[in-house]
């Protein structure tokens, strides 16, 4: 814990303008690191170029996609028209944006309770927290497959093949990953503020609607963007629950595309891919400083 | 977890802050004061919580209510005592924290808890094809597949009906009665329904079929089954030509009391045994069987028979090589560029940093799927153009598969472990490097014997998370390869890049291209748990021991 606590400047070990250097040694002290850098944004780089490329190209092929920017025409993208791929983005966007506010809104409702309240049971709760995040709830695929089977004999909009169901499926099994996640800062927070709060009358639910949820916001939106990417693209459960083609994700439309016929529909995925990357792309430049903390912090990207 | 850049996490179990009852007391008159102006005074928030309760106590009546009529008692069970503990909770005084909890601990309980419980049942089962249902549901299937015409039977007057998209049949007894059905609805006397000579033409609630509607929907005629009675034993209703409707009886014949099963042609008798099938004397078995406990028969099953076990062990080996050269090969690539990059003289750092978390930031699906056209053997862009029109395998050859897999993750995670490599670089102090300089110590060893351990207690945690999380990367093997190219040997559709987990979901059978075995398929996938488990606990213990070290 120690480290956490010490804030130092990073070190600088040559204090002298770079300018001053000479040629030769400018470039075997930093010049190669631009070589370096280089090098790994092209590596980084040319399949994003490529496909890029290949969503512009005219032929629509796989051979035919790869001579770079041979063509440049929006024929692919007008062809998606005539897909389903607009109603799965739609599905997409409305399983990610829903899963991603349950997520934040109970888990850090649950992270509050644990964090602010001593109850009977308080650290079991946290034990078993502790235990089940380390249990991938996409391992009981099976067992999710089988339960929703039985829900929707009863209630069909929780069975299979159902949009709300694959988001309840999805709400149970970020919780417990990112509750502990909450946790963690929640405790960041001086409970004084709180006290301090209480004693000016304030109810619990008061002190949590509008002094702990604003204060704790950056993990809000860390956990909210990882959610939202994690369903975004998840397949695996998405692929045995929604059953029509009408109801599917970009991940489950998309492999099929690619599966199938894989020359005859690149332009096709390549365009749907461009549009699928853009919303995710957008979220991760604009937050990158908080994913990056967000990832130290225990997360990966699903 | 210790980079200026991240939010401060304390370590969960370690800081707990400590709990006084002086504290505990004073927060609870505290909080019980708040709540109880809270449920009298009838404010905003109050009617709020009683209309959205209301809401949630109406859709629970009617899941209770959905269940009972369908004789589901674990859901109808499941949903009373959960509509009793919300309604307890959020009415009652003493509940506080659990009106914080409840709301994501049901859903954690209905879809993480009860799911992973549920998976470790059915390991023990032999749920899947052939064995989908209860017992009384297998019997009712078995009487139905065997139902033969009676022989010399006498032909009803039959008229195929409609209700919207439902077809049902009119049938006229000998009586002279009319009787309709449909295929969930046994024969009923309908008195009201109107006959001109042995043909009924109206029936009160349906409509009558004519010609051409019938020829447009033929199949569905000929397989309709109108059972006559609620019993399966008295058989059922066809009819081949939609005019006149003969009864079918099974040639099985159920007795409850000796719980066995005849074949009234050949007389045959069937038992039930142990595997959930009824089985004659001499050993041949019914198609349709029920589900039962068959005890550790799957594990057996993987480890023992050679079918399951040969290809268990070689994914299980790929398995782990895959997240461990996976996690290996990121993070010293990873390493390097965030040691190229950690000198502030380097103008443009951002820059650099933005376009290299690009393979990041783009949803691990679509680079699987679009690394899986570039490496296409004959017209992939990698093959075409990077290597000059060579057809090269990449996807379709054992090794290279592999190479591959390992390759394109390398370009899918390298952006991660740059990012918590820079942040960990730049977290380590100052002055640390400063002493170990006037020390007397070289570039070299304060790298190894300073910088080093630092920065893996740092990333240690997430290397492990970062493991476990390749162990179950299903989506890229999926996408890429498939799990192919396929074993040659095997009977069982797996394949050379196969991990543990998409090799479950291949025996699972969900997707519909193999046989479907659930029972398997859940113990693999405990086996998985205990593997993943056991990980993330040592990486756990781990991380506190590290951190002891400070």
């Amino acid at each position: 814990m120690a480290i956490e606590t010490v804030q130092v400047p990073r070190p600088s070990v040559v204090p002298a303008a770079p300018h001053r250097l000479s040629r030769k040694r400018w470039f075997t002290e930093i010049g190669w690191r631009h070589v370096v850098g280089v090098l790994a944004v092209i590596y980084a780089g040319f399949p994003i170029v490529y496909v890029l490329s290949a969503s512009l190209s005219e032929n629509g092929t796989l051979t035919g996609s790869n001579q770079l920017f041979a063509q440049v025409s929006g024929l692919n993208y007008a062809e998606l028209n005539d897909t389903l791929f607009w109603t799965w983005m739609g599905n997409t966007l409305v399983i990610a944006i829903v899963t991603a506010i349950g997520t934040v809104l109970m888990g850090a409702a649950a992270a509050y309770a644990f964090s602010r309240f001593r109850f009977t049971g308080r650290r079991g709760g946290l034990t078993a927290l502790l235990i089940i995040q380390m249990f991938p709830q996409m391992l009981a695929f099976v067992a999710i497959f089988l339960l929703l089977l039985g829900l929707g004999n009863v209630v069909p909009l929780l069975g299979l093949n159902s949009t709300l169901a694959l988001i309840c499926v999805y709400l149970g099994g970020s919780l417990g990953v990112n509750t502990f996640l909450m946790y963690g800062f929640f405790n960041t927070v001086p409970r004084e503020l709180d006290e301090a709060a209480k004693l000016d009358g304030a109810s619990h639910a008061q002190i949590y609607w509008t002094i702990i949820l604003r204060l704790v916001a950056p993990i809000l939106a860390v956990v909210g963007l990882l959610s939202f990417i994690a369903s975004f693209g998840e397949f695996i459960i998405a692929r045995i629950i929604l059953q029509s083609e009408g109801n599917w994700t970009l991940a489950v439309g998309l492999y099929g595309w690619v599966s199938q016929r894989l020359d005859a529909n690149w332009g096709l995925f390549a365009a749907g891919a461009v549009i699928a990357a853009v919303p995710v792309l957008i979220l991760f430049l604009f937050l990158q400083k908080y994913i990056v903390g967000g990832l130290t912090a225990g997360s990966v990207k699903g | 977890m210790s980079s200026p850049l991240l939010p401060q996490m304390h370590d969960p179990v370690v800081a707990l802050p400590p709990e006084t009852p002086r504290s505990r007391r004073a927060a609870r008159r505290v909080l019980r004061d708040a709540d109880g102006g809270h449920a009298t005074n009838f404010s905003r928030g109050f009617v709020v919580k009683l209309l959205l309760l209301a809401m949630i106590d109406a859709l629970g009546v009617y899941v209770v209510m959905a269940a009972w009529g369908q004789g589901s008692f674990g859901i109808l069970w499941s949903m009373v005592g959960l509509l009793v503990g919300a309604n307890y909770v959020y009415f009652s005084k003493r509940a506080l924290p659990m009106k914080y909890i409840l709301p994501g601990l049901s859903f954690l309980l209905v879809y993480q808890i009860f799911v992973i419980l549920f998976t470790g049942f059915v390991a023990f089962t032999n749920y899947g094809d052939g064995h989908n249902s209860t017992k009384a549901d297998a019997i009712e299937a078995l009487l139905i597949q065997n139902e033969r015409r009676v022989e010399g039977s006498d032909a009803y007057p039959l008229t195929v009906l409609a209700d919207g998209d439902e077809l049902a049949f009119a049938i006229v007894t000998s009586d002279g009665d009319v009787r309709v059905g449909r295929a969930e609805a046994p024969l009923e006397t309908i008195d009201e329904a109107e006959v001109d000579d042995d043909v009924v033409t109206a029936v009160p609630g349906y409509e009558v079929l004519g010609r051409q509607a019938i020829l447009a929907r033929q199949s569905d005629v000929t397989d309709l089954r109108v059972p006559v009675s609620s019993d399966p034993a008295d058989g059922s209703i066809r009819t081949q030509d939609a005019r006149s409707g003969y009864v079918f009886i099974s040639t099985m014949h159920y007795d409850e009391t000796t719980d066995s099963m005849t074949d009234a042609l050949t007389g045959t008798v069937y038992t039930p045994n142990d595997d959930g099938q009824f089985e004659s004397a001499d050993g041949a078995t019914l198609a349709v069987g029920w589900r039962v406990l068959v005890g550790f028969d799957n594990f057996v099953k993987a480890f023992g028979d050679p079918r399951y076990s040969t290809p268990f062990l070689k994914v299980f080996a790929w398995t782990v090589a895959f997240a461990a050269l996976s996690v290996v090969t990121t993070f010293l690539l990873g390493l390097f560029l965030a040691m190229v990059f950690n000198d502030e003289r380097v103008k443009g750092r951002k820059i650099y940093r933005t376009l290299m978390i690009l393979p990041y930031a783009i949803p691990g699906f679509l680079a699987a799927l679009l690394w899986s056209g570039m490496l296409n053997t004959k017209f992939g862009f990698v093959n075409q153009i990077l290597l000059g029109g060579a057809e090269i395998p990449w996807l379709t050859d054992p090794w290279l598969a592999k190479l591959a897999v390992l390759g394109v993750n390398l370009w899918l995670g390298f952006p991660y472990m740059f990012l918590i490599c820079t942040g960990a670089l730049q977290s380590i102090p100052g002055d640390v490097l400063e002493a170990a300089k006037i020390d007397g110590a070289g570039g070299i060893r304060t790298w190894k014997s300073v910088t080093m351990p630092l920065l893996l207690i740092a990333t240690a945690p997430l290397l492990i998370s970062s493991f476990a999380f390749n162990f179950n990367n299903f989506t890229l093997i999926y996408m890429l390869t498939g799990g192919g190219p396929r074993f040659a040997d095997a009977s069982v559709p797996l394949g050379h890049t196969d991990i543990l987990i998409s090799m479950v979901y291949s025996i699972s059978g969900v997707d519909g291209n193999a046989a479907k075995d659930y029972g398997l398929a859940s113990a693999l996938s405990i086996v998985i748990f205990v593997i993943v488990g056991t990980i993330s606990a040592i990486a756990f213990r781990q991380t506190r021991k590290l951190e002891e070290i400070n």
